[in-house]
């Protein structure tokens, strides 16, 4: 019999409900303890079936993505997928959310954001070699934004620099709809040994479980149940729930477990996340099938007299739960203390298939395992669908904003401005293995000591998943695939993050299950399957949802990275080519929302063959040295990638002599047509011939040179101007000037 | 030559270093764990970047303090070179072994981009291989290096030739525009009196490779493999 704790507040319905369960959920607490837990048992059951935690809203969905093909070594259930990326070499990556704490504390929600999740990555036996990130901020001209912005960037930077793991790409949007709940998902990727991963599964009665890294403090206490809740006015008042982050011992807790990873003594690994020890604890006996005995009063803490209740529910950082081969205890803690950290064993593995809990010799909870584990609610929540809109004729286009004029605003637009001013903020050169830097397609990390390299990208188009979510999920999956492609990689494998609003209510449901449909034809069309992810919901303020997020973090491997190409036109004289088929669709695109001022009309059809086919083919032109940059086409279309490609190689071009007859000129330049890239070269013919032979819709536009962009006659930029515009944009706000 | 690159719990740019290193010597240099107060005689020490200490109390402050650095104060004395980078020119400062501190950068973010440097003297073991008024371009990544020593300690520096690099632009002009942080008279890196201990900001060991796209910073290790064997 477990007895309460004398201070402890008795648990009443009162209680229940602060804790987030609902009544059916505590019938059923009541039903697998055979008795009424008290508070300590009752705070576990909180957050092990937090939304955060149990995923009981989309785990029904989530169930139905491809996981499975031949480069997947491990797909969701870990803390993070592994794929093979060949020569005995395997990839760790994920992506997950730290939206609710980094509203409320930009600076540390942000920096334990990547502090978290380069945690999941190393856990596995993996050396992180690269971060992204991918946000989503309110309107700039919300009060709060740019402190936002400021805080959120510096957190990231602030620990990924001292951690020394280069932040080489990401995304970030403004949209209104973000003013009360802005997105913050992070993304690690690490190299690992493809024999030498470590799972978190424990077995083996009697073998210690240790506790190392930091100590535990009474920060993050709930943030789990926090991060499954709608703000409201008051939400700032949880900043008690955000965890304070340490870089410094993170960067000493990846050397120390690399270093005892190369030894044999690890039975089981698993990081302390979201509900600290309660969910390591947890999952480790429970995927290993066994029982687990914690002493609490061996628990390393920050401070005297903290209660079962707070060590179980802190979620203080840089703290990880191993379970050890029996007499490996010297050996592990002689490493931990040559890094100076706290190092304890705190219990053992039980054959009992119960968590017990002592403090003082006393047991202060007995939680049977299994069945919390498996009667974790799932709902089948109601859900409808989104309703679809129609196209956008471009004669209904108002607004006669010239080409060259209106390219210029997009270009100088927060969405599509510069990004500078945030990524030279991050370290992105540490490790010495950055060869694509941030601010293209796709970051690519060369993989130590060889000539293969790792691309990523991070992608999502939220307007278009508002729009028609199932083609927005498609889109997202889609692009990410395509950023892979136009740098030459072989995508392989993403990670998804998916930010939605409340899931209780039928419409945000319904955005859900659109854009997982989406995904999941565009994963099964692509070969590219999901191997880990994270869910966030309830990203909610007064009842106001942000616009549903399904952001993709895509992994492709170069084999050689001499065929390496980028976005930047090489100099003059270089024919340029566009790919894929343009019918001007202009349905939910940015020169809709930012030009005419519109947000109607449906997102752009994906057609998943024509996206194979052309990726295939660009990424086969690409190895085979035919093409000499490549630039996918994305927000803004083809004026807006070819704008890029020119800021980047500081090089003009001219497209006028290649206008279409049938599409007017703002559809031909702003039009979303998916599944194209701009390609340049010095042998047009050969290009398109060998297009033409693969069945691949290929048009030459034009060429290289001057200091000028002329999109049509009359219809011409200086390059300088459109630098000036694109270039300070973010610089300008940040400074109170935008 | 014999290298020795110092370890301390936090740094992060030791692999880079050692790298750039092994390249230019063809072989392993020594690495030397923090809390080491002896190791084998070397012709160069190398202090790295990254957050020592986690950099908590003040940049290379606590690392300065660190078991290894007397014997590496020690060696310096006796005319062994060491070559600061970042982190570990602010280390060189703390202890004094060069003059001036390295404040927060005067935009207060942290920076991390390619730059411009010129070299100021080709007549040192650390810059042989590069030609005087060159301008190379290697990347800083720091939130504490802007460069401050009052007026006559720069004016001493400036004479002594102990300005080992500025920031500058593309073709080698000191502008303000070329200033990443703030640093006085754009001072990226400097010498002792002897010219045998360097310590500067940017990271010659990350622009040392041409698939990284760069190559400026290998001179720096292959001029010392070639003046110190």
């Amino acid at each position: 019999m477990t007895t309460a704790m004398a201070s402890e507040r008795p648990v009443t319905p009162e209680v229940v409900r602060e804790h987030g369960l609902s009544d059916a959920e505590y019938e059923l607490v009541l039903d697998i303890m055979g008795r009424a837990p008290n508070l300590l048992e009752l705070g576990i059951f909180s957050v092990m079936w937090s939304e955060h935690c149990s995923y009981k809203s989309s785990k029904k969905w989530l169930k139905t993505l491809p996981t499975k093909g031949p480069q997947v070594i491990k797909g969701p259930g870990e803390n993070a997928g592994v794929i093979d990326i060949g020569e005995g070499l395997a990839a760790i990556f994920k992506m997950e959310s730290h939206n609710h704490p980094s509203f409320i504390e930009p600076y540390q929600g942000a920096a334990t954001g990547v502090g978290g999740i380069l945690r999941d990555v190393f856990t596995m036996g993996a050396r992180p070699v690269a971060n992204l990130n991918a946000l989503r901020f309110g309107a700039p001209e919300h009060p709060k934004t740019r402190h936002l912005v400021a805080g959120v960037v510096a957190g990231i930077g602030g620990y990924g620099n001292c951690v020394g793991v280069p932040t080489v790409g990401g995304e970030i949007n403004f949209d209104p709809s973000y003013n009360g709940n802005i997105l913050v998902n992070a993304m690690t990727v690490g190299i690992a040994p493809a024999d030498r991963i470590f799972y978190s599964a424990a077995a083996g009665v009697g073998k210690p479980v240790v506790y190392v890294g930091s100590k535990t403090g009474r920060d993050g206490i709930h943030g789990a149940t926090m991060a499954s809740a709608e703000f409201d006015e008051d939400s700032e008042e949880k900043r008690p729930t955000v965890q304070v982050g340490d870089p410094f011992t993170e960067k000493l807790l990846i050397e120390a477990c690399l270093e005892l990873m190369a030894t044999d003594a690890i039975v089981a690994i698993q990081d302390m996340g979201a509900a600290g020890l309660t969910s390591s604890s947890f999952e480790m006996a429970s995927k290993g099938g066994s029982g687990v005995e914690l002493e609490l009063d061996k628990v390393p803490c920050r401070e005297d007299g903290m209660t079962p209740y707070e060590m179980m529910l802190s979620e203080s950082q840089e703290r990880m739960l191993i379970v050890l081969q029996p007499g490996k205890e010297g050996l592990a803690r002689g490493i931990f203390q040559k890094w100076d950290l706290d190092f304890a064993v705190i219990g053992h593995l039980t054959d009992s298939g119960r968590m017990v809990l002592k403090m003082h010799g006393q047991v202060v909870g007995d939680l049977p395992i299994d069945p919390l584990a498996e009667a974790s609610p799932e709902y089948d929540r109601p859900w409808q669908p989104t309703p679809p809109r129609g196209d956008i004729d471009p004669a209904s286009l108002t607004t006669a904003t010239a080409a060259a004029e209106a390219l210029t605003r997009l270009m100088a637009t927060p969405d599509l401005c510069s990004k500078r001013w945030v990524w030279e903020q991050y370290d992105h050169t540490v490790m010495a293995d950055t060869v694509a830097r941030p601010g293209g397609d796709a970051a690519v990390v060369r993989i130590h000591g060889s000539n293969r390299g790792l691309a990523m990208a991070s992608d999502c188009t939220p307007r278009y998943c508002e729009a028609g979510p199932e083609r927005g999920g498609a889109q997202a999956v889609a692009e990410s695939w395509r950023n892979l492609t136009a740098v030459g990689a072989r995508p392989l494998a993403v990670t998804d993050n998916m930010n939605f609003g409340n899931p209780e209510r039928p419409e945000i449901m319904g955005q859900f299950v659109g854009c997982i449909a989406g995904m999941k034809a565009a994963c099964d069309a692509l070969s590219y399957p999901v191997v880990s992810g994270n869910v966030s919901l309830y990203n909610e303020t007064n009842g106001q949802a942000i616009l549903p997020t399904p952001v993709i973090g895509g992994v492709g491997l170069i084999d050689d990275l001499d065929c390496l190409i980028g976005a930047a036109l090489p100099g003059p004289d270089q024919a340029i080519v566009l790919i894929g088929e343009t019918l001007g669709h202009l349905g939910a695109s940015i020169y809709l929302r930012d030009i005419e001022d519109r947000r109607d009309g449906a997102p752009p059809p994906v057609d998943l063959a024509d996206e194979r086919r052309n990726g295939d083919f660009v990424r086969a032109q690409i190895h085979q040295g035919g093409v000499s940059a490549c630039h996918d086409l994305s927000d803004g279309g083809l004026a807006v990638a070819l704008a890029e490609m020119a800021l980047a190689g500081d090089c003009g071009a001219d497209i006028s002599g290649a206008l279409p007859e049938n599409t007017p000129l703002t559809a031909w330049l702003f039009g979303e047509d998916q599944a194209r890239y701009l390609v340049t070269s010095s042998d047009a013919e050969a290009v398109l011939a060998a297009a033409a032979e693969a069945g691949v819709a290929a048009r030459l536009l034009g060429r290289s040179g001057g200091d000028r962009l002329i999109l049509a006659e009359g219809e011409a930029i200086s390059l300088a101007e459109l630098r000036e515009a694109h270039d300070n944009w973010l610089g300008d706000y940040m400074k109170g000037q935008g | 030559m014999k290298a020795a690159v110092i370890v301390f719990p936090g740094s992060n740019c030791d692999r880079d270093v050692q790298v750039a290193l092994r390249q230019s010597m063809g072989r392993e240099p020594l690495m030397v764990w923090h809390k080491e107060t002896d190791f084998d005689a070397v012709d160069l020490i190398v202090l790295p970047g990254g957050f020592s200490y986690g950099d908590y109390l003040r940049c290379g402050a606590m690392a300065a303090n660190s078991p290894v650095m007397k014997e590496v104060v020690a060696r310096a004395a006796k005319g062994v070179a060491v070559l600061g980078i970042c982190n570990g020119f602010q280390m060189l400062t703390e202890t004094g072994l060069l003059p001036g501190v390295l404040m927060r950068n005067a935009d207060l973010r942290f920076v991390c981009r390619d730059v411009g440097i010129k070299v100021e003297t080709s007549q040192s073991v650390f810059t042989s291989r590069y030609e005087q008024g060159e301008a190379i371009r290697i990347p800083v990544a720091h939130h504490d290096g802007n460069y401050f020593a009052d007026e006559d300690t720069l004016s001493a520096l400036e004479d002594r030739g102990q300005i080992a690099f500025r920031y500058c632009d593309a073709d080698g002009t000191v502008t303000p525009q070329a200033n990443p942080n703030g640093s006085q008279r754009n001072i990226a890196g400097v010498y002792n009196e002897a010219k045998t201990v360097l310590g500067l900001m940017p990271h010659p060991e990350r622009l040392a490779d041409p698939k990284l796209g760069g190559n400026d910073g290998r001179p720096i290790f292959d001029g010392l493999v070639e003046a110190l064997s």
